[in-house]
């Protein structure tokens, strides 16, 4: 590979890479509770619509991201008061979840298509930006989200395992009996968990039309909640592997673009497909094993001592 | 006897239409704060669908795929399976058949028709068995792996429509020259309304009478019944997994080549609006039972016929019918009593 | 020890609890002093852990006290438990598996600070590690740790939540002989200190080797309580398990033994284990024409796992199964059930039913190719075969059309037990087939396993219930461990001398 291609893929990697990690961490901290939020999709692209929306309404792209961070918030509480609740089916909350974003996202964005927004700044250090090597491409380039992507990442591990609440949130995870056993209340944690998680989701979102895009169409997330839902268990639940497994898709994306931009013969088509295929690759080969590693409740609803 | 079944079909019906009452109102409300008119929409709709014969037709039109991607859920949902591939095992089952029908031009209709069909059931059974196989091998979760290849299949059918298959002749859309006359299904009257209609009456028939009235479809149902006993008792599961994917599948994909040979004559990048995801809807929604499959992919038809009107008459996009569709859901998960819960 | 003359740090007096019809303890009294080790002993379904579980909250007596510390306890819940200072180690641990030592202590203690001090607490449990010798690794997570070690966090958790008495419910039921021994030296090094520590377990040797004290249950009722010193085994067993053995029943005449094939033959048959199981290790066994062989042992000591190999559910890691001299080792389920081998479980709606399917359709699973007919099954023959084997059994043939989770407990596993006996099975493996149901289903269900019998076939009866199998069995084996203690002919055997081979605490025997 060449320079210019390898550096281009890097940096389109963290720009991809991004939304997909706060899509991640949010999807790890709610299945850490025990949940499996299947709308997560749906989340992202109500993220993405509420954020443009508010952006191109108020002038300015934070408050489209605060727009996005309290949409997803509240699309995660309204899943959780389905499953937590109700205590419905989680797969079966999670598709109508899904179909909600879908409408949800059209409904709000339709207004906006093809408006013209100011999207987050972007920062390069200076230090940076003087290397030759760097200022021919969009490293280091990043807006403030990217910027605080590893940090997010670190303090989402710190909350989880490092906590008192953490400790609780995964205890609810792996056996909600235990937790209740401990004197926690199962459901309150979980929807804590599922707030914390929204809000990641909402921004995750936000990003894809706020800074990366720069645009809103309907379904612009691609199938990217779902691939979020796959990078979870690739990362085996910890939100420092999750930055790995973003960086792979993100990278897997952007080499993607590099190659269409450069003219390669390889169909855009082929091209496009490599995210789920490697996806299911993933899951195929490591999800069997990696299932040890789930929170043992995931998926389970929880009746409470009886 | 009949009177409780009686009696029962009213409760359910009853039951639904309060549903789909409560959900319209709340879709309203959100057409409202969006600054819409959904009284206006709904009257739309409804002139547009239910008060003149084509209309009617076009419902019925629409119903075809629906049918038969409802199918496609339901059979699988017999045994506890979810499947939610319908839209890539449809597009499959598009693709198949397409391939079919441009390798043999020269054929006459009543071989190169039959083959076809034949193809788009393969191409769908196909798509769904690999999710089937992954799953009785327990390696992957069949929702999320057929999730997953729903984003595959358009991607293939897009690289055959832009590149082998592209039409000749300019044209401003991308898509596929014309089919052969011969693998054409034929249409009804001066609609749209195509054979594929009865093709899809017929496997709603054939998945009641197999799931109902024969051996197999016991073994299916105690499968989903109870999985342990149904081991214990002898019945090969891992088998019936894929089969019943592989059969589901199928189904979606005759409402692929249905919509490729019976309504457009070509493909499309946009193929599907969703078919195989409103599919499931219905499924869930009607518990699996054909009756009430029948009943709520009439509705659905109605009220993705809404989708349309709101995208013609209040120009927003026809994805915006999606929340009616989640209301119709939540109302259901919310009022669900909580049993046994399992994944 | 505590003089007798000071105040129990917890007392139950005359708790009674009931489930159902089931008089679980009944008027039982039990104090535990600070600085000993007392033992509760019985059998399965004595009552132990309904009394365990009233002791720590999780469940309320229909009369009766429970004091701790001489006052009244009003013990909602396990919380109120814990606050008074009662813990217990439970059979399941109550712990997380993925998650380290330290984070399961953590995850109990009331007084965990909002960001997790690790170091002090390490430091902290380290102390208690050291002074009670319950070493294990703080940042090892819990599923790696042996069973013994598991038990030992267990325990820190209690002791670091500040509780003083402590319960543990079969806490030897999964270790190893040399882990026990260490069990018991922290046992020694509690009591130097005054905790109270009530032990429960149906394993006499251990009670003899470590208890101060020993109250003794049987079907609920406190049979004896004594001190360690005037308690010796046959004293013990016979509290536990009172006269049995037949003794005034009218007994069968010891059967010859069946000179033809045994219809079924396991040669040193082995089965792996996974999780909670227990491994099977080189059994031999043999189930001829016209006998019951029983089977007895306490749960876990590899029963079920037993009949699930007999019945190909379980495959065999090792040796050989054969039926009527065949090598059945690795037939299908299917095939298992068409040479004739039939099935009573214990619990029909989890094991052999489908609920929601009609009692007709459930009437047709499991019988294979039999009434196929096309594309469906030949109902009318179904239903006139199965009506025969009703009509035999003379069981009230019910309706067809209702779903199968409509019927009683009782008609459900008629329903089950006729249609496993429809084709004239050859061996019939029963499972716990009596549990749960009353005197006179019970009787019935003994009867026709009588009748089977007679009429040429083989059973294979697992069982708690040694009054059943002391009138049923025509051999018996004893199980332990996931292999055979002790084989036995009818007539051979007295309650006492099997119920130390259940228990762990005989010698390997035969007659």
């Amino acid at each position: 590979m060449t320079t210019p291609l390898a550096l281009g893929v890097l940096a389109g990697a963290v720009l991809s890479g991004t939304s997909l990690l706060y899509a991640t961490l949010g999807e790890t901290i709610v299945e850490r509770a025990g949940i499996v939020n299947l709308g997560l999709e749906g989340i992202l692209l109500v993220g993405a619509s509420v954020g443009f929306a508010a952006a191109s309404a108020s002038g300015s792209p934070w408050r489209g991201l605060l727009a996005a961070a309290v949409a997803g918030c509240l699309g995660n509480l309204l899943f959780g008061w389905l499953v937590v609740t109700r205590r419905a089916n989680q797969l079966a909350s999670g598709l109508a979840m899904m179909f909600f974003g879908f409408g949800l996202s059209a409904l709000v964005g339709a207004p906006y298509v093809g408006a013209l927004i100011t999207g987050l700044p972007k920062w390069r250090p200076a230090w940076l930006a003087a290397q030759p090597w760097v200022a021919s491409t969009t490293l280091f380039n990043y807006d403030l989200i990217t910027w605080l992507a590893l940090p997010v990442a670190v303090l989402v591990w710190w909350a989880l395992f490092r906590t008192r609440w953490g400790l609780g949130v995964r205890a609810t995870g792996e056996s909600p009996a235990a937790a209740f056993a401990s004197g926690r209340d199962p459901a309150v944690l979980q929807y804590q968990a599922l707030a914390a998680g929204g809000v990641l989701g909402g921004i995750a979102g936000a990003h894809l039309s706020l800074s990366l895009t720069l645009t809103w169409a309907e379904y612009m997330t691609g199938g990217r909640g779902f691939i979020a839902i796959a990078l979870v268990i690739f990362s085996k639940w910890n939100p420092l592997r999750a930055i790995a497994g973003a960086l792979l898709f993100g990278g897997a994306e952007a080499l993607q673009l590099q190659l269409q931009a450069r003219g390669s013969d390889i169909s855009p088509f082929l091209l496009e497909m490599s995210p789920y295929l490697l996806t299911l690759l993933v899951l195929l080969a490591w999800g069997g094993a990696r299932r040890l590693a789930a929170p043992a409740s995931l998926g389970r609803t929880f009746y409470g001592s009886d | 006897m009949a009177e409780a079944r009686t009696a029962q079909a009213l409760r359910t019906a009853a039951r639904l239409g309060l549903i789909s009452a409560a959900a319209l109102a709340v879709f309203a409300a959100i057409l409202l704060a969006a600054g819409k008119d959904p009284l206006k929409a709904y009257a739309d709709t409804f002139s547009y669908t239910l008060a003149n014969a084509y209309g009617f037709s076009e419902l019925l039109v629409r119903m075809t795929p629906l049918l038969l991607t409802a199918v496609a859920a339901a059979l699988p949902s017999r045994l506890g399976l979810i499947n939610v591939g319908g839209e890539g095992q449809l597009y499959m089952g598009a693709w198949l058949a397409s391939a079919g029908a441009f390798m043999f031009p020269g054929l006459p209709w009543w071989l190169l028709l039959p083959l076809v069909t034949l193809l788009g059931f393969l191409g769908g059974a196909a798509w769904a068995a690999i999710p089937g196989l992954l799953r009785a091998a327990r390696l992957v979760n069949e929702t999320i792996a057929t999730l997953l290849l729903n984003y595959v299949a358009p991607l293939i059918v897009s690289f055959f429509i832009f590149g082998p298959w592209r039409a000749k002749e300019n044209s401003a859309y991308p898509q596929t020259s014309l089919f052969p006359e011969a693998a054409r299904l034929p249409s009804f009257f001066d609609t749209r309304v195509h054979a594929g209609l009865l093709v899809a009456l017929a496997a709603l028939l054939a998945y009641w009478l197999l799931v109902e009235k024969t051996r197999w479809g016991v073994s299916m149902r105690a499968i989903g019944g109870n999985g342990e006993a149904a081991q214990r008792l002898g019945i090969p599961v891992a088998a019936w997994i894929v089969i019943a994917l592989a059969v589901g599948g199928g189904c979606a994909g005759l409402a692929g080549m249905g919509e490729a040979m019976g309504v457009h004559g070509r493909l499309r990048p946009g193929l599907s609006p969703g078919y195989g995801f409103t599919g499931f809807l219905i499924s869930w929604l009607a518990g699996g039972r054909p009756l009430g499959i029948l009943f709520m992919a009439f509705l659905f038809a109605i009220l993705t016929s809404a989708g349309d009107t709101l995208q013609i008459t209040q120009g927003l996009p026809y994805s915006v019918v999606n929340i009616l569709l989640a209301m119709i859901l939540f109302i259901v998960l919310a009022r669900r009593p909580a049993r046994g819960g399992a994944k | 020890m505590d003089s007798p003359g000071s105040t129990p740090l917890l007392e139950a007096r005359g708790i009674t609890r009931r489930y159902g019809t089931v008089l679980a303890n009944d008027r039982v009294d039990l104090s535990l002093y600070g600085g000993e080790v007392h033992a509760l002993l019985g059998e399965n379904g004595a009552g132990k852990s309904t009394l365990s579980k009233i002791l720590y909250g999780f469940t309320r007596p229909d009369a009766g006290d429970v004091l701790c510390a001489g006052q009244p306890a009003r013990l909602r819940s396990p919380a109120d438990a814990r606050a008074l200072g009662i813990g217990m180690v439970f059979q399941n641990f109550m712990l997380i598996p993925a998650l380290s030592v330290l984070e399961n202590i953590a995850l109990f203690l009331t007084d965990l600070a909002p960001v997790i001090r690790r170091k002090a607490l390490e430091r902290r449990i380290r102390e208690y590690m050291d002074r009670f010798g319950l070493r294990v690794d703080p940042s090892a997570a819990v599923r790696q740790l042996t069973v013994g070690d598991q038990q030992k966090v267990e325990i820190l958790k209690l002791l670091l939540a500040r509780a003083r008495v402590l319960i543990f419910d079969e806490p030897t039921k999964v270790l190893a002989p040399h882990e026990v021994t260490a069990l018991f030296q922290v046992f020694g090094a509690l009591k130097a200190e005054g905790y109270a520590i009530l032990f429960i377990t149906h394993k006499l040797r251990e009670v003899v080797a470590c208890a101060d004290r020993i109250t003794v249950l049987r079907q609920g009722r406190v049979t004896g309580a004594l001190d360690s010193g005037r308690a010796d085994p046959d004293a013990l067993v016979a509290l536990m398990f009172g006269e049995r053995a037949g003794e005034g029943r009218p007994r069968e005449a010891p059967r010859p033994a069946s000179g033809a094939r045994p219809i079924l033959e396991l040669a040193s048959a082995g089965a792996r284990a996974a999780g909670s199981e227990t491994a099977l290790k080189d059994l031999d066994l043999a189930i001829g024409e016209g006998e019951i062989v029983g089977v007895a042992g306490v749960s876990g000591s590899g029963q079920k796992e037993l009949g699930d190999l007999i019945l190909g559910l379980r495959p065999l890691s090792s040796g050989a199964k054969r039926i009527l001299g065949a090598d059945a080792s690795s037939w299908s389920i299917a095939r298992m059930r068409e040479s004739g081998i039939a099935f009573i479980p214990e619990d029909p709606l989890v094991m052999a039913a489908v609920p929601g399917m009609s009692v007709r359709e459930n009437l047709v699973l499991g019988t294979g190719r039999r009434y196929w007919k096309g594309a469906g099954l030949d109902w009318p023959r179904l239903e006139s075969v199965m009506g025969e084997s009703f009509k035999a059994l003379a069981f009230p043939l019910p309706r067809l059309d209702p779903p199968m989770g409509a019927l009683s407990g009782g008609n459900l596993q008629r329903v089950v037990i006729a249609r496993e006996l429809a084709h004239g099975p050859r061996l019939v493996v029963a499972l716990y087939p009596t549990r749960g149901l009353d005197v006179r289903s019970a009787a019935s269900v003994r009867d026709l396993l009588r009748r089977v019998r007679d009429g040429g076939s083989g059973v294979l009866l697992i069982s708690e219930d040694l009054d059943e199998l002391a009138e049923l069995a025509d051999r018996l084996l004893v199980m332990y461990g996931g292999a055979i203690a002790g084989e036995f002919r009818r007539g051979a055997w007295q309650a006492e001398q099997v119920g130390h081979l259940m228990t762990g605490s005989g010698e390997a025997a035969h007659g």
